[in-house]
């Protein structure tokens, strides 16, 4: 431990630190050169007759042909997905609903290698995180809900929960089968049918998704995957049919999707964006803390809704802090997501590199100061170093707007009253850090934090039995946990 | 030798305050010159709202109970006037009694919506209901007093503050009950009532960027409208309906889950 200290404490930055590469294998993924829609049970092809690639963006190696589903084809997953409801799933015994999601925990959990390889080939997640996090948080969403499934009354007494119907579920390229597993677990779980788009970007995990569900054969029709770009969510949102929707993307996305579903009777969640404040008192175990302050920005690229991307640091300890986190980020390996070194991955698609360069740009013009450790990034592949900005203003626009990469910008307090000023002086509200010895503190910043999740002495965990979900602009309802249900359950109250 | 009675002023209830509007405008209704609420009423509503909303959200839960509770005495109190306005005994002892429902929830809320999490790993993990902020009600226009007091309580039990747009045609037992209400310990700024035309001041409301829900109930056809616009800032529509439920004041709430290592 002590050596550990002392080579923390080493300067310069032990960036020369040098691994043999370790990359896992490739080989475990087959795929198919083109996917068709996954509608009632089987493949089609696409009446729109659209397909695309996929691409991984670790070297722009176009993946596989993906379908880009039309409004004919959306609509014939909703129909799929009705009929599905109306001949056999609402009427199955709701012990034989448990049974089928337990079996696809399992089946995940077997083939947990073969998804992570393929969710890192796809969305350029280190591999390190899509066996560690994202497999294992999948497999327990599923094994979470299927036990609600038979106990619906217990958690939700004397209200008569029955499900809604059609539930149609758009999801976002940072966590793509664990955003799958988010909306499809409880959607299933309380008794409903599902079409489910994946981002346009990520399809390939929930297109193999589709074999575990042959797999577990579950019936055709109850879960319907249509891949393609915005205008199939737009088709799924729209849809007369679709009785319950569900977002995770984007606050100005959900906010078109609200005005959609505007006078009708459909259902809505909205799981949207963040600029979550991660706030570090000068009591906090400081080298505790920067992990958390690494954890918060750059894991996953920084791809992460609830991402710590407005560090507070309290004025005393600011430069410490600040020392600290520029020594770490220099022992962060950036690169191939499928090496099992790899800290930071590839950024998902070009277009979001774009959006990065373009406000980490805007934010050296503003006046912040930038900094970014040396790194050799890949030449093919879409890629951005840990950046982190100081000297920053409440006003910037890198301390306004969700980036959605790994970039941090760093601000100062003296006082909790105006670390709690500057933390909820946003329009999201999704999450926050503080980073505290002191207990009532920690309670007192929880409750005047104005976001649906906190993390005290921690940061971007996660788990199928919490409830998830934001404030304000960040969206509404909850997803994880008996609260999770809610939103795919009608009630009939006496 | 009759006595010429005192007649009463009906205004607008904001901030704590019983303001004419600012446009200086009234509309007769029920025999009376009620205040025709502007945009901008609204708009200072809604301000009044905001400010009491620490406070009121702030207090214990047994404290907004009592007050709560309070309010039921001094409807008590004016049994008589309020069943003039209403023209309904049993709607008026349903109002009382509402209050009284809920004042008896708001100690009891977090424990029935919130919950503690046993997530795999070290981590002491719960789920505690929070107000979501400013709530906008637009009140039904029949009952109108049951039907804005079953809209009302459950907005405020559980800490929201509000700013209600009364029934249009029969705005003045609304009135009555913000006389209620500011004699009743309910901080000012808490509840705000305008008395007006529904079609110019609802769509300020849905629109109004530091409103965070809505309960339109009471809008008419003009919901779909309304809804678009309260997409703006990603309102929360509620759709409570009649009666009373712990679910009812759910709906005003937001779920805040806390995490924590646990270690030595």
């Amino acid at each position: 431990m002590s050596e550990v200290e002392k080579r923390q404490d080493r300067s310069p930055v032990p960036s020369a630190f040098e691994y043999a590469s370790a990359p896992e294998s490739r080989e475990i993924v087959r795929l198919e050169e083109r996917y068709g829609l996954f509608v009632g049970g089987e493949w089609v092809e696409p009446r729109s007759e659209e397909y695309a690639p996929s691409v991984s963006p670790r070297d722009e190696e176009p993946l596989a042909e993906v379908a880009y589903a039309g409004p004919e084809d959306v609509d014939l997953a909703v129909r799929a997905a009705r009929d599905a409801y109306e001949n056999g799933w609402s009427d199955l015994a709701p012990s034989e609903r448990a049974k089928y999601l337990f079996r696809i925990a399992r089946i995940l959990q077997e083939r947990s290698r073969e998804f992570a390889v393929l969710e890192s080939l796809d969305g350029g997640k280190p591999i390190r995180e899509s066996r560690d996090v994202d497999l294992p948080l999948a497999a327990a969403h599923f094994f979470y809900y299927a036990g609600w499934a038979d106990k619906l009354e217990y958690a939700f007494p004397n209200r008569r929960p029955r499900p809604v119907g059609v539930a149609g579920q758009v999801i976002p390229w940072n966590f793509p089968l664990l955003m799958l597993a988010w909306k499809v677990a409880p959607a299933l779980a309380a008794g409903n049918t599902v079409v489910l788009k994946p981002a346009e970007t990520t399809p390939l995990t929930a297109l193999l998704f589709c074999d575990v569900l042959r797999q577990a054969e579950l019936p055709a029709g109850v879960v319907n995957i249509v891949t393609g770009d915005g205008r199939a969510g737009a088709e799924i949102v729209k849809h007369p049919d679709v009785d319950k929707v569900a977002f995770t993307g984007s606050t100005e996305v959900g906010k078109e999707i609200q005005r959609a579903v505007a006078g009708t009777s459909k259902r809505l969640t909205l799981e949207l964006g963040g600029k979550a404040a991660n706030i570090i008192f000068d009591d906090a175990p400081l080298d505790q803390a920067v992990e958390g302050i690494i954890n918060g920005i750059y894991f996953n690229q920084g791809h992460v809704c609830c991402a710590g991307s407005r560090l507070f640091v309290q004025e005393s300890v600011s430069k410490e802090v600040v020392a600290k986190l520029k020594r770490r980020m220099g022992t962060l390996r950036v690169g191939d997501p499928l090496d099992k070194n790899t800290d930071v991955g590839a950024i998902n698609s070009q277009e979001q590199l774009e959006r990065i360069r373009a406000l980490v740009a805007i934010g050296e013009e503003e006046g912040a100061e930038i900094y970014q450790p040396p790194c050799r990034l890949p030449e093919k592949g879409w890629w951005f170093p840990p950046t982190v900005f100081t000297n920053v203003a409440q006003s910037y626009r890198i301390a306004q707007e969700e980036i959605f990469g790994p970039v941090l910008s760093v601000l100062t307090f003296r006082t909790p009253a105006e670390a709690v000023e500057k933390a909820n002086n946003t329009p999201y509200g999704l999450s926050a850090g503080v980073w505290t010895e002191k207990g009532s503190r920690i309670l007192s910043m929880a409750s005047r934090l104005r976001a649906g999740v906190i993390w005290a002495n921690t940061y971007n965990r996660f788990d199928p039995a919490s409830p998830f979900g934001g404030y304000k602009e960040s969206g509404f309802g909850r997803e994880g946990g008996l609260h999770g249900l809610a939103p795919y359950l009608e009630f009939d109250e006496s | 030798m009759s006595r010429l009675p005192v007649k009463k002023t009906y205004k607008l209830y904001l901030g704590g305050a019983f303001p004419r509007s600012e446009s200086g405008r009234t509309y007769e209704v029920e025999g009376a010159n009620v205040a025709l609420a502007s945009r901008k009423d609204l708009r200072d509503a809604v301000r009044a709202a905001r400010e009491a909303f620490p406070r009121w959200a702030g207090m214990t839960a047994y404290n907004r109970g009592q007050v709560l509770y309070r309010v039921a005495e001094m409807m008590e109190g004016r049994k008589g006037q309020f069943a003039e306005l209403t023209g309904s005994e049993a709607e008026v002892n349903s109002a009382i009694d509402r209050w009284v429902w809920y004042a008896g929830w708001a100690d009891k809320l977090a424990q029935v919506l919130g919950s503690s999490n046993p997530v795999a790993g070290p981590y002491f993990n719960f789920t505690i209901p929070e107000p979501t902020g400013v709530v906008g009600i637009v009140a039904p226009e029949e009952p109108p007093l049951a039907g804005l007091v079953s809209r009302l309580a459950p907005a405020v039990v559980g800490g929201n503050v509000a700013v209600v747009i009364a029934s249009e045609r029969r705005p003045l037992a609304a009135v009555t009950l913000s006389e209620v209400l500011a004699t009743a310990d309910v901080p000012g700024g808490v509840v705000n009532v305008l008395t007006g035309r529904k079609g110019e001041l609802s769509p300020v409301l849905a629109g109004h960027m530091d409103v965070n829900a809505l309960d339109l109930d009471g809008a008419g056809d003009n919901i779909a409208e309304l809804e678009r616009l309260a997409a703006e800032n990603v309102k929360r529509i509620v759709r409570n309906g009649e009666g009373q439920s712990p679910w009812h004041a759910a709906a005003f709430l937001e779920l805040k889950t806390v995490w924590h290592p646990i270690g030595v």
